[in-house]
């Protein structure tokens, strides 16, 4: 009886252990197969850019293949790398995005260090609050806060619309909230008897957080960094709605306003002033993903 | 261990020894500096969102030189417009359909870079991420480019298989079609990384349990994956969904809402009415329609968040 069953089960094992790895190997072709057709999907537009940033305006009118750049040449980076316009918008969005992350960092980190380890009345709450308030969208706040800057130009004189600078004050509404929420959890995660030896030896509530808070939570610190910084460069709603002048745009706003004039598009010279705008980000990326890729899951993760 | 227990009833007692009353200045001075540290965050989010919020709906009852208060006039006014309904529809057309194939690609996404060796995943994950990487404005230009009626790329490509040319962004249907296409390709990379995350964070017993008792690779999904990732595929589903409804650059620049205001949504009709327009009382109650679906969202998400808080 025994012997049967062996006999019996010992060539069907074998049958299944081949099917099995066939099965894997056969998974793993269709794996490559649809990662290389969703490669391309993603991949399409920011190939077609650098594609079309390189053919010269006779090209991109010709009745060629759109794909290929017959003649490559460098005659829009040259025209949009020299012309004044592009780099002041170059110039404004990095003075916005740089100055953002700095505000940005001071606002987030004493009140992430201070919500996660002093409790007092209301931290709780607040912590939560921190976290609504990130997901109230620019496009809800944008009218308000719109006719609220004009009406402070009104009775002030102060004039902070159509200035890049009111931007400033702008943005950190839609960093500090996150950043200060990974970075809460973050430092959260570090453990108390560090800071509580700090305290025994005789270290102020600073030299707590800047000699141990910040070094140790750096990781998070960098993924936040990123965050604020990518967020500011690729804001497009506020800067369209606050400033008009050539002279105080940003570079998505820039782009999008001055390059197209009403039905006229100089196709080569919008990909490659959208390619230079989308450079910052994809080079912060292609040295720093992992933390990128950990700013953007500690959100729904930490907590 | 004995160490341990002196250490500990040692510790409290030259606190007490130094008298209440130093304990509780401390104290104080603690919570002070705390609350002076969090300063800068209360008065940003108070004076530059909560305050606008409530702007918002103090302007909403004005009329459109803001002198005068007209109560729900303006809500009654929009109610009577065939362009608003039509904007309430596109926009729950555009954030529902978007965000179901963000989430549906992005689990498929997730399950094959999930599959392949170990070795191969970053390099993978990092060309699957650019979409999001991208500034969606500048992104949105490329699209535009690749859509453009005389010399779109896609219209040639599609040529060779005898498809003729297609009105991508001229038609009503097409452009409602390429304006959700867009926002799939922006955001389905950001599904992908958060079900990356969690596939790897299923432990590798449960199949194994799973298929030892014989089940196969859509029992495994059904009844080991998912309910594995349940939460997180709830909260990115709902941020998503706050994200897609409140939208603005994809549909701003790819269509700027045409053709004749079939591809508008909330945040670029408001921007239409109340910027362009500059009937900003109007534009304020459009952008407050946004407000019900978003708190809906929000209060799930603030649960699962509460939920996770407090088991940790």
């Amino acid at each position: 009886m025994s012997t049967m069953t062996v006999d019996k089960a010992g060539p069907t094992r074998n049958v299944k252990y081949g099917s099995m790895s066939r099965d894997r190997a056969w998974a793993l072709r269709w794996s490559y197969f649809f990662l290389v057709l969703f490669a391309i999907f993603s991949l399409v537009p920011p190939f077609y850019m650098l594609i079309t940033s390189l053919k010269g305006s006779a090209e991109i009118s010709a009745a060629t293949n759109p794909w290929w750049v017959f003649h490559p040449t460098l005659e829009n980076y040259v025209a949009l790398l020299s012309s004044n316009q592009f780099l002041r918008f170059f110039f404004n969005s990095a003075m916005v995005s740089i100055i953002v992350v700095i505000i940005t960092m001071l606002i987030s980190i004493p009140a992430a260090f201070a919500l996660s380890r002093m409790k007092f009345w209301g931290s709780a709450t607040l912590a939560t609050g921190v976290f609504l308030t990130y997901l109230i969208p620019d496009s809800l706040l944008f009218i308000p806060l719109f006719k609220m800057f004009a009406l402070i130009g009104d009775v002030t004189g102060i004039q902070l619309i159509n200035r890049w600078y009111v931007l400033l004050f702008i943005y950190p509404t839609l960093t500090v909230p996150f950043c200060t929420w990974i970075m809460i959890g973050y430092f959260a995660s570090i453990p108390k008897e560090l800071d509580e030896a700090a305290i025994i030896d005789g270290a102020s509530w600073l030299q707590t957080l800047t000699r141990i808070f910040i070094p140790v939570a750096l990781p998070g610190l960098i993924a936040a960094t990123i965050f604020a910084f990518t967020v500011s460069w690729a804001q497009f709603l506020y800067p369209l709605v606050f400033t008009t002048s050539a002279d105080q745009l940003v570079l998505p706003v820039g782009i999008v306003t001055t390059l197209i004039k009403g039905d006229v598009f100089n196709w080569g010279q919008i990909m490659t002033g959208a390619l230079l705008g989308a450079a910052p980000p994809l080079i912060i990326y292609a040295f720093l993903m992992d933390y990128y890729i950990a700013g953007l899951t500690a959100g729904a993760t930490k907590g | 261990m004995v160490d341990a227990a002196i250490g500990e009833t040692s510790v409290p007692r030259p606190r007490k020894a130094a008298g209440r009353s130093g304990l509780r200045k401390a104290l104080k001075r603690k919570s002070t500096s705390a609350f002076l540290m969090t300063l800068p965050l209360i008065l940003l989010i108070a004076l530059l969102v909560i305050y606008p919020a409530f702007y918002s709906v103090h302007l909403a009852t004005l009329n459109k030189s803001m002198q005068r208060f007209v109560g729900f006039g303006n809500f009654e006014f929009l109610f009577k417009r065939d362009t608003f309904w039509l904007v309430v529809k596109q926009s729950c057309i555009f954030a529902i359909s978007a965000v179901l194939f963000k989430a549906l690609i992005g689990f498929i996404v997730a399950h094959f870079v999930h599959n392949i060796p170990a070795k191969g995943q970053r390099k993978w994950r990092g060309m699957l991420l650019v979409p999001w990487v991208i500034p969606p404005a500048m992104s949105t230009l490329a699209w535009l480019w690749l859509f453009d009626p005389s010399y779109s790329a896609f219209n040639y490509t599609l040529s060779f298989f005898g498809i003729g040319p297609i009105p991508w962004t001229g038609d009503a249907a097409w452009a409602r079609f390429s304006v959700i296409l867009v926002n799939v390709w922006y955001g389905a990379p950001f599904f992908m990384i958060m079900y990356l995350a969690a596939l790897k964070s299923v432990p590798d017993q449960l199949y194994e349990a799973a298929a030892i008792d014989g089940a196969n690779w859509w029992q495994r999904i059904w009844y080991v994956t998912l309910p594995m990732m349940r939460n997180i595929i709830a909260i990115t589903t709902l941020f998503s969904l706050i994200v897609t409804f409140a939208n603005f650059d994809i549909v701003r620049i790819l269509t700027a809402g045409g053709p004749l205001d079939k591809t508008h949504i909330f945040a670029t009709w408001a921007f239409r009415v109340g910027i362009e327009g500059s009937d900003i009382p109007l534009g304020a109650s459009v952008s407050l329609f946004m407000v019900p679906i978003l708190a809906v969202a929000a209060i799930f998400i603030l649960r699962d968040v509460n939920k996770r808080g407090n088991e940790s």
